[in-house]
């Protein structure tokens, strides 16, 4: 943050969210405590982003996603350099990238926090892809933990009562698992409040994202990007629940002094699939020189996306089914109707699809997506071919060409 | 025709097969990508399992449907069906492989114009009872849906002898490997490639009876032949398309003599129990047999199997062959190379798109490799 003694613009900092700086602070604790388990006691486990963490806070293990730490890889720009490490080991270039710079980091101990602390054990959840099944067995083999998958199949057309069954069936098997390896039983009192928080927090995170619709919107996609952290690591603590009242109340508030995070906003665009953690500040400021910001996602709102799915009363179970239904483990025409509802609260001009390279669920597909949005919806629609962390798959001036050409049919 | 031949004229123009299927027969064709398709289930119903292997054409139509960074089997077999080559399927069945065919069901399904299809979304992990018992019921919804769509009733029985006649394919498939990797100079690397092909499009019923046929040629011919001084190579990888791959390492001095492949062995281990439920013998098949790596058995049995095999078939070295872009066979080529390294088999790392790499620069490399084993 810029002391604001030293001449910065006023105007600018007026539309900094000013909870970055707790966000910052939950992250860094968060990270400490995680990479000091050993000294506490505290099993770690590596969880997917899209598992169900709450079994892992009910019983006091500190969950760790690689995801979350390929996402700071990006961001860092040390992308390139750790899945070159993972290539070297015979890992093909065209696998996910999170997988790996985090393989990378598991052996050269590098990247932006020195490596993740070791796990006790591994949860994955393939309800984002098949990708972190391979990769899990990877950890688990070079590491030597059990891993426990949580397999929640696929929704072409239904999810049929022998999935839910299915899915049912393994959040007790999950539970027992966690039993095992904490040598104690699980306290059903505490996960129903572990699951209320849960719930709280997601509900928050909604509000949070739902502040775009309002014109001018007082974040953007970028801002969610980063906001979004806690809901996936934390959620289910008090911790998570409090920072998104804070976020959301200073969403109300900007909404109410009319603060808007893109100075002319014009132009309202959703944006698709994962960020380009490498670039976001530059997109950001490539979109916003056109007055044009991305009021919506589609990747920050997965997991608020499932609320609709769970009740309260009974949390664990609906949990297993809400899981499954998350917005990348559903038909292309399950899919095109979420984008439909988004287009249509946000109030959108423009779709910007990233054809993400590392991420297959998310991006095959996208063109038919694109097809459907533009002949049903009527509105225009951008494809930026890239990759969420390997910066070799982002070629600038292309980039930089496809958006100008694209900002020019919206402006038209 | 002689039934080698005749197999052989099958695989080398399987669309044409299927053609001729459609004109003179009234039995439907259904489509599909992955070993994990219930073909008991389909012979049952009286239609045809019909295995996609992508194409050898340029890829035009499916570029409007799929990015570049998918896998050609994938892009391949879209491209067929966009373009009107498949139009004698009456419909696909997609069981749950990885992420690529997940979405490529979408598209299919929403673009091909197929008057059927089918979503068999099978667990991925193998390894509990609720895996066994989910694997049960959706391969008995596929069979409800089967019914439906084909609008005919697959009884007990019809199960019974459609297991039987597979059972009796994969039993004789596996009598023709074993017979090739004993008397390799008998039968070539690329007549095993065509077996295999054809087998997975041809009418089982009549698949079943030439198989026969042929391995009494084949038992009748015995090893006379004088064993061959080529080293013993075995493929491991995805499905293989590429039957001049066979001649090429013989060429250098190896020979193909086992595989780890989808569309080799892994098709045809295994047996269902042919007593009690038929579904659930299905299932049971599919619980038991090696995995695919799209799924998940525990940590170390794929590099268990492929160790355990090297040592049966006496192999000399290990060629991965695998379809540039697949995620589930990249994953586990460090960890399947790190095993053959520990056992002192020398292995060549083949990643291929749509054709073969150029025929010179293959040989030489084939060549560099096989003079490297013992
Ligand atoms: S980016 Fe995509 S492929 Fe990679 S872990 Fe996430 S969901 Fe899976
Ligand atoms: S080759 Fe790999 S990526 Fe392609 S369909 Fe098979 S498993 Fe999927």
């Amino acid at each position: 943050m810029s002391d604001p003694g030293q001449g910065a613009d006023p105007e600018k900092e007026r539309r900094k969210i000013k909870s970055v700086q707790k966000m910052k602070e939950i992250m860094t604790n968060y990270y400490i405590e995680a990479k000091g388990a050993a000294d506490t006691g505290k099993k770690v486990a590596w969880i997917t982003s899209g598992g169900p963490v709450e079994p892992l806070i009910a019983m006091d293990v500190i969950p760790v996603y690689p995801e979350n730490h390929g996402a700071m890889i990006g961001a860092s720009k040390m992308g390139v350099e750790l899945c070159e490490k993972a290539e070297e080991m015979g890992y093909p270039r065209e696998l996910c990238s999170y997988a790996r710079s985090d393989i990378g980091c598991s052996i050269t101990g590098g990247g932006p926090i020195g490596g993740l602390p070791e796990p006790d054990f591994l949860i994955c959840c393939n309800n984002i892809c098949g990708t972190v099944m391979k990769w899990y067995e990877v950890a688990s083999r070079y590491y030597d933990v059990p891993l426990f998958i949580l397999d929640t199949p696929f929704t072409h057309r239904e999810f049929p009562p022998a999935a839910k069954q299915y899915v049912i069936d393994q959040i007790y098997e999950y539970i027992e698992f966690l039993e095992r390896q904490c040598g104690r039983k699980m306290d059903y009192d505490r996960m129903q409040e572990v699951g209320r928080l849960s719930v709280e927090g997601l509900r928050l995170w909604q509000a949070v994202l739902d502040s775009g619709a309002h014109k001018p919107a007082p974040m953007t996609a970028f801002d969610a990007f980063f906001h979004l952290a806690l809901i996936v690591t934390l959620r289910g603590t008090q911790e998570a629940v409090d920072y998104y009242r804070q976020l959301r109340d200073e969403m109300q508030e900007r909404i109410e002094q009319g603060i808007g995070m893109v100075p002319n906003e014009k132009y309202r665009l959703l944006w698709d699939n994962l960020p380009v953690w490498y670039r976001t500040k530059w997109l950001s400021e490539k979109f916003a020189a056109h007055d044009a910001c991305l009021v919506g996602d589609t990747y920050t709102s997965a997991w608020s996306g499932v609320l609709p799915y769970i009740d309260e009363n009974n949390f664990l179970e609906s949990m297993s089914v809400a899981y499954s239904q998350v917005y990348i483990n559903v038909s292309l025409d399950i899919m095109i109707d979420t984008l439909r509802r988004m287009i249509d609260k946000y109030d959108v001009d423009g779709l910007v699809m990233h054809s993400n390279r590392s991420c297959k669920p998310y991006s095959l597909g996208q063109y038919d997506l694109q097809r459907m949005v533009m002949e049903e919806l009527k509105i225009p629609t951008l494809v930026l071919e890239a990759d969420m962390v390997d910066e070799r798959s982002f070629s600038e001036s292309q980039i930089e060409t496809r958006i100008d050409a694209f900002m020019e049919i919206l402006k038209s | 025709m002689d039934t080698l031949e005749n197999l052989r004229a099958v695989a080398q123009d399987p669309y044409g097969y299927a053609r001729n299927i459609q004109a003179t027969e009234s039995k439907p064709i259904l489509g599909y990508f992955c070993s994990y398709t219930p073909e008991e289930i389909i012979t049952a119903a009286g239609a045809i399992p019909f295995r996609l292997f992508g194409t050898r054409e340029d890829i035009s139509r499916a570029d409007a449907h799929l990015q570049s960074y998918c896998c050609s089997l994938v892009r391949g077999g879209l491209e067929d069906a966009l373009t009107g080559r498949l139009n004698f399927l009456k419909g696909a069945v997609f069981p749950h492989t990885c992420d690529s065919i997940q979405r490529l069901s979408d598209i299919w399904r929403l673009n091909a114009g197929m008057a059927l299809h089918f979503d068999a979304v099978l667990p991925v992990k193998l390894t509990t009872e609720s895996a066994r018992n989910y694997m049960i019921a959706v391969l008995n919804d596929f069979r409800s849906e089967l019914e439906q769509g084909l609008g005919v009733t697959i009884s007990d029985e019809a199960l019974y002898k459609a297991n039987h006649t597979c059972n009796r394919i994969r039993e004789l498939l596996g009598h023709i490997y074993a017979f090739r990797s004993q008397n390799p100079s008998q039968l070539k690397g690329s007549d095993i490639y065509y077996i295999m092909k054809a087998a997975m499009v041809m009418d089982r019923e009549v698949l079943v009876e030439q198989l026969a046929h042929l391995w009494a040629d084949l038992r009748e011919k015995g090893g006379e032949a004088p064993p061959t001084d080529r080293k013993r190579v075995l493929l491991s990888g995805g499905i293989c398309t590429l039957p001049d791959i066979y001649t090429l390492i013989e060429d250098a001095g190896g020979e193909v003599v086992w595989d780890d492949l989808c569309t080799g062995t892994r098709y045809f281990e295994g047996e269902v129990r042919e007593t009690g439920d038929p579904v659930e013998a299905i299932a049971e098949r599919y619980l038991s047999r090696m995995v695919c790596p799209a799924k998940h058995k525990g940590m170390s049995v794929r590099g268990e199997h492929l160790s355990r095999l090297v040592r049966e078939q006496q192999i000399g070295g290990v060629i991965f062959l695998f379809l540039k872009f697949c995620e589930p066979h990249g994953f586990d080529y460090p960890y399947l190379k790190a095993c053959m390294d520990r056992a002192g088999v020398p292995t060549l790392l083949l990643e291929v798109e749509e054709q073969l790499p150029a025929e010179g620069q293959l040989r030489t490399r084939f060549e560099t490799f096989i003079d490297m084993l013992e």
